[in-house]
């Protein structure tokens, strides 16, 4: 490989070896737990204290510190989801198939946190918990995309044709990730258009951004630890009768 | 601002605090769950192999 300098070549050769990457994670989660909690601290003073209440909606705008970097994490996923299955389909490699299957119930956790959080917002804002309108009900069919991930893996006992059958969903399902975003544009919904990812400046003040964007990064560290955490799982029970998992369950389970 | 004016969060004190609440909840749960996971696999492997040495 021309181009690509020799260390990243070996680093990805590396982590492609489940003890290697379960030992890197083990290694990165004290560093991610720091980063989180100073993210998430400084993003929740930032956004309930801080930032002033907004000229129309009063305080109940704050529901976006928590609504809209949920929102982005249920796209992000489901793209990391199908980039990892097409990886997973093409090179048969195991890592990503496990990255693939413990994104998924994150990825759900966080579809459910901006559906429910747009319906608590809704509520007050709109007068209804809930509207058939393009951006929600797309979003609703992301939630249903995620569970029949989780549910196809869980019905499929052989590991390696179940990780091949969610990559090819994922796949599929990608199609509606362009369709949640532009859904706001498209058609005349109740859902307000972007605010912050626009071509032109975002319109909303840095007082009420900066909070925003903190709460994005910590939401998406969040994601990084909570997956590699169900990964080290995953990995566990598949390597169960390799050396090092057998090490592992010693050291750690050792009564 | 006062704390009771601050937790009072300008009338919608339901619908901003039930949010954030729902959110910590559902955070500290996927957390969790792999943890006491992993656990539970290692100490069962673990005995597996008390049983059975290699």
């Amino acid at each position: 490989m021309f181009l690509v300098p020799d260390a990243v070549v070996r680093f990805f050769h590396r982590m492609a070896s489940p003890p290697h990457f379960y030992a890197f994670t083990e290694r990165l989660m004290p560093w991610l737990t720091v980063i989180f909690t100073l993210l998430i601290v400084a993003g929740l003073y930032g956004g309930l204290y801080l930032a002033p209440a907004d000229y129309q909606q009063g305080d109940s705008y704050r529901i976006i510190y928590i609504h809209v970097p949920a929102a982005w994490m249920s796209l992000f996923i489901y793209v990391v989801m199908a980039i990892t299955g097409g990886i997973g389909l093409i090179w048969r490699m195991k890592l990503a198939e496990v990255i693939l299957i413990s994104s998924a119930p994150i990825g759900a956790s966080f579809t459910f946190l901006a559906l429910v959080t747009g319906s608590l917002w809704g509520k007050p804002m709109w007068g209804a918990w809930w509207v058939w309108d393009a951006r929600l009900t797309s979003e609703l069919i992301l939630l249903f995309l995620y569970l029949g991930v989780i549910g196809l893996y869980g019905a499929i006992d052989d590991k390696r044709s179940a990780s091949r059958a969610v990559a090819i969903l994922a796949l599929v399902g990608v199609v509606n990730i362009p369709i949640i975003h532009y859904s706001v544009e498209w058609w005349n919904t109740l859902h307000q258009g972007p605010t912050v990812t626009k071509m032109d400046k975002p319109s909303i003040h840095v007082s009420m951004l900066t909070p925003l964007l903190l709460m994005a990064l910590a939401f998406k560290v969040y994601y990084v630890i909570a997956m590699m955490l169900r990964a080290q799982v995953e990995l566990l029970q598949r390597e169960r009768n390799s050396q090092w998992a057998k090490a592992k369950a010693l050291e750690e389970g050792g009564l | 601002m006062s704390l009771q004016e601050f937790l009072a969060m300008g009338g919608y004190a339901f619908y901003v605090w039930t949010s954030y609440g729902i959110a910590t909840i559902v955070l500290v749960v996927n957390v969790l769950l792999p943890i006491f996971q992993r656990r539970k696999f290692l100490r069962q492997q673990a005995l597996k192999q008390k049983r059975q040495p290699l």
